[in-house]
């Protein structure tokens, strides 16, 4: 079903004519209201008035995550708090997490999308949704309960965790979909199985997953446990949250990217060029039609590629393949995202810590597991047992308070691990997704 | 009355221990005594040797994690008892082991145990007052 025929089929040259006229408004708006895009524009030589065809895009400037974090937490907003009905995080590549605005027209936008995502997915106001997303400052809870409010289904607000309350609330409510991680939707898969109950013949009926990379392989596994079919989507706090793209259930093949409210580029993550339909890329999207925290040509780092081919749905928008991978070290770890340098800056945190470490993420089931690995040195070093294993433990807090994920502290000889000149490569993921 | 102990990490997986053993040997540093402690991922290797200094500065070249640490080592007469007695005090001055090992050679037909005290100092003058026997470090790495 297409929840909002009227747009999601438009002809493409209508499309990007309502793209156009969107895109000017966005850039008019924040080159007037934004300190940082004033002085990006102006550096770059461009003005809003530039813009005359959708091509002209190219000429402006990236914004990136580090422009977020310049400008924590609300300057790039472009309305006074008054007018901001909520905000979001996600973690950042430091301490500060990046930080989103609302406003109330944003949050109806934002439903809207994700009514679009849940209508894609076959969903319709008869069903029951089961939300594993976690609620909170993470998009994905709140997000996708307004989505699933908008198409006028049951929700079922569970967010993240007590896995034997998930289960007994799938078995006794009877939801129809779940909204999850992908990895998450199998950990429960397995947990139900192991505590006897069959999950394949629960009232379950579709997947809708996101928020982490995952594969065929996953998703084929995801259906057979859980006998459902699973779908993609996909999302980001930055953009919006959970509904910026959307896989539907009629071709199963790449996601569609809500073109009317986003504007979708792959650039080649070294040489900024914008690279042609079909080429594999990063990620850079650009919003029409958000209020609060508009972004222009803001980089993903996600890679994936854009494909223009019609699509059996009947709907024109493009379709990005499912996200392979990231062009910088973000790592996912059960749908929260790990920089390298977050640990980093805990360890240095910890007097007598030196920063040589190794980060080894692997998949034990359908868990995503975190292991840290530092170096012992002769400062901390100790005799007692109770002094090493209380340095564990301030690591594993320190890092669970900061990126609310639990690691495996592991504490290893002096000088064991690897040293580098120049880049570091600090991660190997074991995981074979 | 200090017994200067070496105590040396070591990575919970085949083979650290005989690195260590093996950069001793070589150097000529013979263990007088020994404990090993061990959790799920690491061990603690304690070791008195013959020869501290030289020890220290061989393990520090090769780049093995090792520190110094002052233990205790009093004679415990080798009857029924006998640690009951040195620990009966300690109990009584509220002062806690941290850990213990015995020492495998003997020192005037009396047994030896290394102690690590939460509080040395007062350890040795509790002991020492009591009448126990509380050796040098010279004489325990000549035992």
């Amino acid at each position: 079903m297409i929840f909002n025929e009227e747009f999601e089929t438009l002809p493409r040259e209508a499309l990007e004519a309502l793209q156009l006229k969107r895109l000017k408004q966005a850039a008019d708006r924040v080159y007037h209201t934004v300190g940082f895009y004033k002085k990006s524009f102006d550096n770059a030589g461009v003005t809003p008035d530039d813009i005359k065809s959708l091509d002209d895009l190219k000429r402006f400037p990236f914004t990136t995550k580090e422009d977020l974090r310049a400008n924590y937490p609300f300057g790039l907003f472009t309305v006074p708090m008054s007018n901001v009905v909520r905000v979001h995080a996600s973690s950042g590549t430091t301490g500060k997490p990046t930080v989103v605005g609302y406003t109330k027209r944003d949050i109806e936008t934002w439903a809207r999308l994700m009514a679009r995502s849940f209508a894609a997915a076959g969903l319709t106001k008869n069903d029951i949704i089961h939300n594993a997303y976690g609620y909170g400052l993470f998009t994905g809870g709140l997000g996708a309960h307004y989505g699933a409010e908008k198409l006028g289904a049951s929700v079922i607000p569970m967010s993240g965790g007590s896995t034997k309350k998930q289960i007994m609330l799938l078995q006794d409510f009877g939801p129809t979909a779940i909204c999850a991680t992908p990895s998450y939707a199998l950990f429960l898969a397995e947990a139900g199985e192991e505590m006897g109950v069959d999950m394949r013949s629960l009232n379950l009926r579709t997947g809708i997953l996101g928020a982490e990379p995952w594969s065929e392989k996953m998703r084929t596994e995801i259906e057979d446990k859980l006998d459902i079919t699973a779908l993609d989507v996909y999302g980001l706090s930055e953009i919006m949250g959970p509904g910026v793209a959307m896989e539907c259930i009629e071709g199963r093949n790449g996601l569609h990217v809500f073109e009317d409210h986003f504007l979708v580029e792959i650039i080649d993550p070294d040489t900024l060029e914008v690279l042609p339909y079909g080429e594999t890329g990063e990620l850079v999207f650009t919003t029409l039609t958000k209020e609060a925290f508009p972004l222009i040509r803001y980089r993903t780092k996600d890679i994936s590629r854009l494909m223009p081919e019609t699509c059996r749905c009947g709907r024109t928008f493009v379709r990005m393949e499912r996200v392979s991978g990231r062009s910088d070290d973000m790592l996912i770890i059960r749908g929260v995202n790990v920089f390298p340098s977050q640990i980093e800056s805990v360890l240095i945190g910890i007097e007598g810590l030196e920063p040589h470490y190794q980060l080894i993420v692997d998949r034990k089931g359908a868990m995503d597991t975190l292991e840290v690995q530092v170096e012992v040195s002769e400062r901390i070093f100790s005799d007692e047992i109770k002094v090493l294993q209380k340095i564990e433990k301030k690591i594993t807090k320190d890092i669970k308070d900061l990126l609310g994920v639990t690691t495996k502290v592991k504490l290893v000889e002096p000088k064991s691990l690897k040293r580098f000149e120049g880049k570091a490569q600090r991660v190997t993921d074991n995981r074979k997704i | 009355m200090k017994v200067e102990q070496i105590s040396i990490f070591l990575e919970n997986r085949p083979g650290t221990l005989r690195d260590v053993t093996k950069v001793l040997g070589n150097a000529a540093v013979n263990i007088r005594s020994l404990s090993l402690a061990d959790t799920t991922d690491f061990g603690i290797l304690r070791i008195i040797v013959d020869n501290v200094d030289a020890t220290k500065k061989i393990l520090h070249d090769k780049g093995i994690a090792a520190g110094i640490n002052i233990v205790v080592a009093v004679e415990v007469p080798d009857r029924p008892g006998g640690l009951d007695k040195i620990l009966e005090r300690l109990c009584q001055e509220e002062i806690g082991v941290e850990y213990m090992y015995a020492f495998v050679e003997k020192s005037k037909g009396n047994a030896v145990m290394i102690f690590r005290f939460d509080s040395t100092d007062r350890a040795i003058d509790v002991l020492t007052a009591a009448g126990f026997t509380v050796l040098t470090g010279e004489e325990v790495y000549s035992l």
